[in-house]
């Protein structure tokens, strides 16, 4: 018998060596207790997070949990059913509704998760005589979508607008083509050049898909996303979002003014063969959506958070992803996975919570220390978070 | 040279700079195996490739592809 586990064997060597020189696994923290958006506790130690995408701290709202615990009593604790059969409640309905209100667009389809957002949508637009063009750093949610699909895929380099334009020309003529972007890219934090690249798009007779998962709530004056800050959201003819970032819970969505776009909940495989979100979390998500149509000030201080870090953290000496915070993603950039690693568990010690992030995740083989700046994290917090960078990173010699 | 040996040629210059064991390159060379390539790689090789020859090579077709005289096979029919 050929054991079909033998191709895990190089991960299985590299994480035992990661383990063996006494390293706390980075991919097995359990949090304990969770107090806030912004505190947990952790191998019984009180930490800050700092890695959770919750941008906008919802996950405690009052209002948020009162009506997931009203849901939860009023309709139990799941639909036990697909959304075209018995799973779609009023519940789901009003969650699509505070979507179509938060985009001002017609129509809102609510999916399980963000990633079967991406797969469903994907898969089912581009069929076998069309082509999908999308940018290498995509999401592994894009690349999966594209995979389940039949379409031909044509990757260009990283925010690369005259690559784009390249490969738009040399599709046959005749052919569908959807160009996907994102409007934040989540490993370095770095943002599109959407304006052109949608231009571009339309140019060329192309239909554009933006994933605003790390934008949603945060970028763009009604926290639209990028599209939105760069005054093109109404060139863009699907937005994919989902409900565990900014939103604060779980689920995934894809909202649009295509005339038929309603047709894709019979004919989209990752919506209709599954179930349905539960009625507790379908009423956190639009309580929360509703709540974030109007947090200015939420934004305003989670922009304060993210300029202060990458500041303090460049002035430390560290290498970060982009040379000028462009959302709420700091990337700092480790030279290998062992000093990532090191430096990933002295912060641990220190009481701080990143995200380690390596290959093949990360663009450019890099190992990154991932933050994710929250809008409930005080003054005093980033101050704590830079004084653990600067001790975690001279005990790791990552600094001076 | 015929079209052939040119695009073989060029196909061999191109992998040059991203043959970093410098292991020597024949028409049977193998891409993952014998250069060892991984993913990111392949597709900024790629890219390079698609823009010298002005063609397309989607991800399907790469799937396809796993020798150097595939690609170059491959390069052939695009072009035509």
């Amino acid at each position: 018998m050929i054991d079909l586990f033998s191709k895990f064997d190089p991960v299985i060597a590299l994480r035992e060596s990661l383990l063996d020189s006494g390293q706390t696994d980075p991919f097995n923290l359990v949090m304990e207790k969770v107090e806030s958006p912004t505190v947990a506790i952790c191998n019984g130690k009180r930490t800050i997070l700092l890695g959770t995408y919750n941008y906008m701290g919802m996950t405690f709202d009052p209002d948020v949990i009162a009506a997931g615990k009203q849901a939860l009593d009023e309709f139990g604790s799941g639909t036990t059913g697909s959304r075209v059969l018995n799973g779609t409640y009023v519940g789901h309905r009003a969650c699509e509704e505070a979507l179509k209100d938060f985009y001002a667009l017609d129509h809102a389809m609510v999916f399980s998760t963000g990633y079967q957002a991406n797969l469903g949508v994907i898969s089912t637009l581009a069929g076998k005589e069309d082509y999908i063009v999308l940018d290498i750093d995509s999401h592994a949610s894009i690349y999966d979508g594209c995979a389940l699909g039949n379409a031909q895929i044509v990757p260009f380099r990283h925010n690369d607008i005259d690559a784009l334009e390249k490969r738009l020309k040399r599709i046959p003529e005749g052919a569908g083509k959807l160009v996907v972007l994102e409007g934040v890219y989540s490993m370095l934090g770095d943002i599109a050049p959407l304006k052109e690249m949608v231009a571009v798009a339309k140019a060329n007779g192309a239909m554009v898909l933006v994933d605003e998962a790390h934008s949603m709530g945060f970028i763009g004056e009604h926290g639209r996303g990028v599209a939105e800050a760069q005054g093109i959201i109404d060139d863009v003819d699907f937005i994919i979002g989902t409900f565990s970032k900014s939103v604060g819970t779980v689920g995934g969505f894809c909202v649009s003014n295509h005339p038929k776009f309603e047709i894709l909940r019979l004919v989209c495989r990752p919506y209709v063969f599954t179930a349905s979100l539960p009625p507790s979390v379908v009423a956190t998500a639009a309580t929360s959506i509703r709540k974030l149509m109007h947090s200015a000030d939420k934004r305003a201080h989670l922009w304060e958070n993210s300029k202060r870090l990458h500041a303090g953290l460049r002035q430390l000496g560290f290498t970060l992803g982009t040379d000028e915070p462009q959302s709420a993603i700091i990337a700092v950039i480790m030279p290998d996975l062992e000093t990532g690693a090191a430096m990933w568990g002295a912060l641990l010690n220190e009481g701080l919570y990143v995200n380690l992030a390596r290959p093949p995740a990360t663009p450019a083989n890099m190992t990154l220390l991932r933050c994710s700046l929250c809008a409930l994290h005080s003054e005093e917090q980033v101050g704590e978070i830079l004084g653990m960078f600067a001790a975690a990173g001279r005990a790791t010699g990552c600094i001076d | 040279m015929s079209d052939r040996q040119q695009t073989y040629a060029k196909t061999l210059e191109m992998i040059e700079p991203f043959n970093k064991k410098g292991i020597a390159v024949s028409e049977a060379t193998r891409f993952a195996q014998d250069l060892e390539w991984d993913s990111l790689t392949v597709l900024d090789f790629v890219a390079n490739v698609e823009d010298e020859f002005d063609v397309l090579i989607s991800m399907n077709m790469q799937a396809e592809i796993e020798t150097v005289g595939q690609l170059v096979d491959a390069l052939g029919q695009l072009k035509a």
